[in-house]
This record gives structure tokens, sequence and C-alpha cells, in this order.
């Protein structure tokens, strides 16, 4: 039983790493699949991250903070936008620098602001998204089995773990199923065929780099205001660059992209979890624990997983041609 | 969406009599400027309603750049476009289809991993749900198929349809989107004999249904074949249209060029001497473990043109990369009667060069010039290492600059300046630019491949004449194109190659087209074989 509780326990903790991952997967998603390639994930999640935080402290609101976190991603993603879009910049150029802009604003920002050698106040009460209990969450939670999966792994999450959740089957709908994902989706592949057929490259390129904002938001604001209770300096971790391994793992496809995220957070939670393993003859060493996703990145970008082909049209500004 | 259509139009009505009805385009005094380049210059022309119009003129000519603004792509610096008797503007794409008219891209703008049947749709969806869409697509894709003998499996992906195929769901995209008036930009480039046929019975079906067609190229023999008038296009003016009845091949050449021009290749009989390349059982199998050639015998003489015939994928540019040093192989290849290394360290471009190899290949922009590198710089690929290119320590660039100078005087590169980007070349001087390169070395065996694709009339001629004068001062020649008018008018002997495998040689006084078409195909014409 004891062992069922710790994989219940480490499962939970795998749902909530992997939200922050899946969100900034998603967001990568809709860039790429629209042709935009977006190294700048990482840089976004962490302003994102850092501006809800500070909203919420300020303001107590975290709804405010979350729509600040929003806010400074889609702006950073309409930095890309102009740069890549408008004037056909190098779409890693300006990736790059969105990173190197957040990870050094927040810094200096939030010490200008907070004092606190980049971190903001720790967030509490409604400065922060409160766990949310099932209906007999507590009821149930003697019930052998279905108790436990219930009350710890379904119940008892924030509510933007539920949305994230959601986004996934909602994003398989929007490219598979409507006009605006087969559009988005030709736009990737062959920019020309969406010109010629009388749809705007542009806007469709924007409404991409738009969505891949909000999402990425929407990562960053859970990680300072849902998994931690506020801002620490560079607490993205790298996160946006795995989420970018986790989209080539999942061949650009949403459902995928939930499997792979589950698997890089189920890591990260087994490292969490276990500082060192002893197995006997030898201890596996925390550091190598801790490494373990970012060993896996490098495995998997290695072409472990068959041949992943990215959008044709992606990383290139389209110009027109006769 | 398909609800609008004429709602755009401008209901300028013209003042055309009620009997005649008014032409289906009609261009009114179009120009257009791209900085310092006139590419439209006045235009004006003007096509009746279920007629098939050509327009033929050199690269360059302006052709692509008024089909073009027709389609909404470009906007004209001035002049009016007035579609069936009424003027119509024409801003975007979006405009173009509104107003009817739909056009079929050289380069197709169809999403490769996509179905047929949403590469119809794209652009034309009835809301925001998918599904509906394509299944009404779906309907009226079987009632096209049918009507017009337009057959495409429309859950097929586009990846795995041949090009005639992919060619058919172009046009099933335009008609699909109620086009009456659809433009072809170089139709059959990319087809088989067989192909092109079959699109031209879906052109006149189409005629006979009432819709206008205009095709640009500029294949002559096609615009013979299928139009009712044909407009010339010379240096961005348009120098008048006729019947097509009333013209002649050699007489539109004249129209596009400015000038006489032999269609014909003038060149007397061969006079081939010893071997100087002799291919015995030569195997290639790519990285994916298809074999891609199967035991290839074939010997060229000094002094003679062998041409290789074939649909593109059959072997030819495996055959050209074995050749050419950038491709391993088994078999034996002897170069006047000595082994060329097919597998080691010899066996690459510069030391096949040093062997008297020169080599033309058959895709230019890829293989045969740095298009972001100037002429000059270009001159030296391959060569680079030549002691007249190298100084003690740097390379000579002045040698290199001077000799590319001394190339396009030769050649009449235009425009003669080595400092501009390969870029920047009309196809037709692009490939001089590697022609001359090749073949100022006085090398023993020219590969050459495709050597006048996306080259215009004029400057096929110059080519053609190279490749005969070439011939005649002893050198051995192997020619790998599609077009088999110019094997059969350049050959002095063919071979056919299919699936890997050459299929039979002929000779080109005793064969035609129609033989090598089914050779081509895979067909044995000796009566004793059959299909293989």
């Amino acid at each position: 039983m004891e062992f069922f509780d710790t994989i219940i326990q480490i499962s939970d903790s795998a749902v909530r790493l992997a939200i922050p991952l899946l969100l900034a997967c998603l967001a990568g998603l809709f860039s790429e699949r629209g042709g935009i390639f977006d190294i700048g994930l990482e840089g976004k999640m962490l302003a994102a991250a850092f501006l809800s935080a500070a909203v919420a402290a300020a303001t107590g609101n975290v709804w405010l903070g979350l729509a600040s976190g929003i806010g400074i991603s889609v702006f950073l993603g309409l930095i890309h936008g102009v740069a890549s879009i408008t004037f056909r910049g190098d779409q890693l150029i300006s990736g790059v620098a969105i990173n190197f802009l957040a990870a050094g604003l927040t810094v200096v920002i939030g010490q200008a602001w907070f004092g606190l050698g980049g971190r903001t106040p720790p967030l509490s009460g409604s400065g922060r998204f409160a766990n949310l209990e099932w209906p007999v969450a507590d009821a149930l939670q003697d019930v052998p089995v279905v108790g436990p999966i219930y009350a710890e792994l379904i119940s008892g999450h924030t509510v933007l773990v539920y949305v994230a959740l959601l986004i996934v089957p909602l994003s398989w709908y929007v490219l598979f199923r409507t006009r605006f994902g087969l559009r988005l989706r030709a736009v990737g592949e062959n920019p020309g065929a969406v010109d010629t057929a009388g749809i705007s490259v542009v806007r469709l390129r924007y409404s991409a780099v738009i969505i891949c904002g909000v999402l990425c938001g929407l990562a960053g604001a859970y990680l300072s205001t849902g998994l931690a209770a506020g801002f620490v300096k560079d607490m993205s971790a790298g996160r946006g660059f795995i989420a970018l391994a986790a989209l080539i793992f999942a061949k650009w496809r949403p459902v995928q992209a939930l499997i792979a995220c589950l698997l890089f957070g189920f890591l990260e939670a087994i490292a969490n979890r276990y500082q060192s393993i002893d197995t006997g003859a030898f201890e596996i060493p925390v550091q190598f624990m801790q490494a373990l996703p970012y060993i896996l990145t490098v495995v998997i970008l290695a072409g472990f997983i068959g041949k992943a082909i990215p959008p044709k049209a992606g990383g290139e500004a389209y110009v027109k041609e006769r | 969406m398909q609800s609008s259509v004429n709602k755009e139009r401008q209901a300028t009505a013209a003042p055309a009599s009620p009997a005649t009805p008014p032409p289906a385009i009609e261009l009114k005094g179009i120009s257009k400027a791209f900085g310092p380049v006139q590419a439209n210059k006045d235009i004006t022309i003007s096509v009746a309603k279920g007629a098939i119009h050509g327009i033929v003129g050199e690269n360059g000519a302006g052709k692509s750049t008024l089909m073009s603004i027709l389609y909404g792509f470009y906007k004209a610096d001035t002049g009016e476009v007035w579609i069936d008797g009424k003027l119509t503007a024409i801003p975007d794409s979006q405009a173009a289809i509104r107003a009817g008219i739909g056009m079929v891209h050289q380069h197709f703008k169809l999403v490769e991993n996509f179905t047929v049947l949403e590469n119809v749709v794209l652009g034309a969806e009835d809301g925001p749900r998918l599904t509906p869409s394509l299944s009404k697509a779906r309907k009226s894709l079987t009632q096209l198929a049918k009507e017009y003998e337009l057959d495409v499996d429309p859950d097929a992906l586009i990846q795995d349809l041949s090009v005639g195929h992919q060619q058919r769901v172009e046009i099933l995209k335009a008609l699909y989107r109620k086009a009456e008036i659809l433009i072809l930009d170089e139709p059959t480039g990319v087809l088989t004999p067989a192909e092109a046929d079959h699109l031209f019975r879906i052109l006149r079906n189409l005629k006979n249904e009432g819709k206008t067609i205009l095709v640009i190229t500029h294949k002559l023999r096609e615009i013979m074949d299928v139009t009712d008038s044909v407009s010339v296009m010379r240096r961005g003016e348009m120098k008048g249209t006729i019947p097509t009845s009333t013209t002649s091949p050699e007489d539109l050449a004249e129209r596009m060029v400015g000038r006489k021009v032999l269609l014909k290749v003038d060149k007397t009989p061969a006079n081939p001497a010893d071997n100087v390349l002799e291919i015995q059982n030569l195997e290639v199998i790519d990285s994916a473990g298809v074999r891609r050639l199967k035991g290839i015998d074939l010997n060229i003489r000094a002094g003679e043109i062998l041409g290789i015939a074939g649909v593109s994928g059959n072997g030819q540019s495996e055959l050209m990369e074995v050749l050419g040093g950038y491709s391993n192989a088994t078999g034996s290849v002897k170069l006047n009667g000595q082994e060329l290394d097919l597998t080691g360290k010899h066996s690459d471009g510069q030391s096949r060069r040093h062997r008297g190899i020169a080599h033309v290949p058959e895709d230019r922009h890829r293989e045969g010039l740095i298009l972001e590198f100037s002429a000059w710089e270009n001159t030296a690929f391959g060569y680079h290492n030549e002691p007249e290119y190298n100084g003690k320590i740097l390379m000579d660039n002045a040698a290199i600059h001077q000799t590319c100078a001394e190339h396009m005087e030769q050649f009449d590169v235009r425009p003669p300046n080595p400092s501009l980007h390969a870029r920047n070349f009309s196809g037709g001087n692009q490939q001089k630019i590697v022609l001359a390169r090749e073949i100022s070395r006085n090398p023993d065996l020219l590969l050459i491949g495709q050597p006048t694709r996306g080259v215009d009339v004029g400057a096929i001629e110059f080519i053609h004449q190279q490749i005969i004068a070439l011939r005649d001062q002893g050198k051995a020649i192997l020619l790998v194109s599609v077009e088999l008018e110019e094997i059969l008018s350049l050959s002095d002997r063919i071979a056919v190659m299919f699936d890997g495998q050459v299929m039979g040689e002929r000779l080109p006084e005793s064969t035609n087209e129609k033989e090598l078409g089914l050779l081509m195909a895979g067909m044995d014409t000796s009566g004793n074989g059959g299909a293989i």
C-alpha cells in the first residue's frame, strides 16, 4: 500500500510539473505549425512568470497577475512576429534575443521594484491560484485505490492545470477540424499555396504568434502563481527548451505533446522525490537524477524517435514570388 | 464565399453591342516596373470567351508578370483589367478568384502533406468547421472528375501523386472556385508526352464548356497544337496577337526573338572515333536501399553525342552523379581505357575534372551555381585549385575575374558583368556561365543534363550550337534531357532509360517520339518482349 501511495504522489507531482511544459509545448505547436520557429518560449514564459507574480504581489489579485503575464508574453511574441514576419528576420536570432531580454530584465526590474535580489515577495491567499478540492474528495480519501486517485491525482490542482489539460483536445480540434487549423497548417507547410488561395499569410502567422504568446503566458503564470508561490530568478529553468524537445518528440501533434510532457514531468518528479537512489551495488547521485530530463532531451533530439519532420516552411520568412 | 462572386466587380458596363459577347479578358495599357526594369510596357490584349489563347515569349519577356497582375499577385502601375466587359479591380488573389479567374502556377502551389481534398478546400471553405466543407468538396470533385477527365483520388496525399496528377489537383482547385478563366503557366514543363496529351484533352473539354483558357509557354509545338490564337511578347512589350491557324513555329520564334531562329539543329553526320567512355554493369543503391541503377552498360565514342531519354527519376540523375563523382557505385567505368574510381577517395568532382570530365549538372541552381555568389566566383568552382587561379598563398581573384569576363564575351552572356550575383542572370545566361566554365577546359567527355531547361529560345539555339561544335572537335558528349525533341535533334545515338535500366538504343534517324515514348514507359518495342 505504501508503494501505491508513492506512485500516486509521484504521479500527482508529475502532472503539476508537466503542466508548464505542456502549455509551452502547445504554444510552440501553434507557432511552428504556422511556420514560425520559436526558440523564445523560455523567455516568454520567464517574463510572464515574473510579471504575474509581481502584479499578484502588488494587487493581491492572481487573476490580474495572470492577465499581465499573458499580456507581456503576447507582447514579446509580437516582437518576434514583427522581426520575423513583417521584417523577415531570422527567427532564431529574434527568439534568442527574447530569451536574453527576459532573463536580464526580470532580475533587474525585480530588484528595482522589490529589492529582494530579483525575487518577488512570497504570494499567499488570493495572490496565488488555490488548489481546487473536488466534491466529496475528503469523504473518499480513505476508500482504497479509488480514494487516493480521486483525492490526490484528480482533485486538488489549481484551475490552470485543468485548463491546460482541456486545451489539449481543444488544440487537436482547432488544428484538424476547423478552417483556421487547416489554413494554419497550410501556412506552415507551403505559404505560397495559402497566398494564391487568397488568404493573408501575414495575418495567419500573426495569429499563430499571438496564440503562442497566450499559451506561454499561461505557462509562466502557472510557474510563479500556481506551482510556486512567487517568482525566483531564472525559474523557468530551461523548461521552454524542454518543451521544444517534447514538441519534436510529439511530432507537432497535441495529444502526443501531452504524453511527451507527462513523461518529462514524471522524470522530474522522480528526480525531486529520490534525491539519490541506492541500488545496492552503488549509489546513483542526486545530480544524475536532476539531469535526467535534460539527458532525455538530448537523447530524443539525437533522433531516438524516428523521423520527425517539422513543418516544411518553418523558419523561413515568406517572400512572394512569381 | 462563392455567393459574393461578382459583387466586387465594379458595375461599369462596357458599351458593347449585344450581338457579340464582350471578350472574357481585356487588358488595357498595363505597365509594371520593378525598380529600373520595365517588366510590362503598355500591354493591351483581348481574349475571346471560350477560346484557348497562348502567350509566348522568351524568359523575361514579361508573360509571368502579366499573368501575376491578372491573378492579383502584383498590382499594375497603370492600366485596366476588364473581365466580361466590366472594369474589374484586382488588388489581390482573393479578388481574382471572385472575378472567376483561376491559375495553375508553374511550380504547383499545393501543400504536400495534405490530401487532395484539403488542398482543394483550402481558402474556399464554407464555414469555420471543416467537415461540412470537406464533404461538399468531395461531392463536387466526383462531379468535376466525371465531366472533365480529371480523375484524382480525393484522399490521396499530394506527395504520393505524380506531377501529372498534382497538376490536375491545381485545375480542380480552380474549377472548385468556379473559375471561368483558367491561366496555366508552363503547364507541360514537367509532364511526359502522354500526360501532356491528357492535359490537352482536359483543356479542350473545358473549352467546350465555355471556359476561357490562357496558356503561357515557350514550347511552340504545344501552342500550335492546342491554341486558337496566340499573343507574342518580347522584352515587356506585346508584339501582336494572331490566329494560330495563320502562323507556324518558325514564324512565332522569329516574333519572339526578333530575328530568324533555327529551330532545327544544324549538324553534319557524326564521325565517331575510339571509345572515350565505357560503362559496364554499373549499379547504384541509394541510402534507403533502393537499387537506382540496375546494371547499366553504355559506351560513348569521341566525336559522338549519346542522348539519354527518359521520364525524370528513372536513373538518369544517378548516372550523371556517378560519372560526375559525387555518388558511389559498383561496376566499371573506363575513361580512355583507364578505370575511374567509383568509391574511393578519387571519386569526387575535382578528380573527375582532372581526368577530363566536364559536368553541366541537371539542376543548375542547386549543383551548377551558387546563386548568392558572383558570376566570377562561380567561374572558379570545381577548378579553384588550378594553378592559374592561385597565387602563392591567396587566390588570384583578378585572374578569375579576367577569365569570367572572357567567357562572358565568348558566350554572349548578358549583362556581361562578372561581379553580378549568379541569381540576377536569366536562366539562359546562367546556363551559359556554367557551360563556359565546363567546356573552356578542353575536356574529353562532357556530361550535360537538361541543357536548355528554363532557357529561352535564342539561348537554346546558342547552347545547342556549342554542344555540336564540341562534338565536332572530337569530344564525347553524354546528354540527358527530358525534352524528347532535344534528344532527337542533338543526339547521334539515343539510349532510353526506364527504372534504372537501359531499355534499348535507337538511332535518331530511324526512330520517332512515339517509339521513344513507349520505351520511356517501360514497353519493349522490338516486338519480342512486351512490357517488362
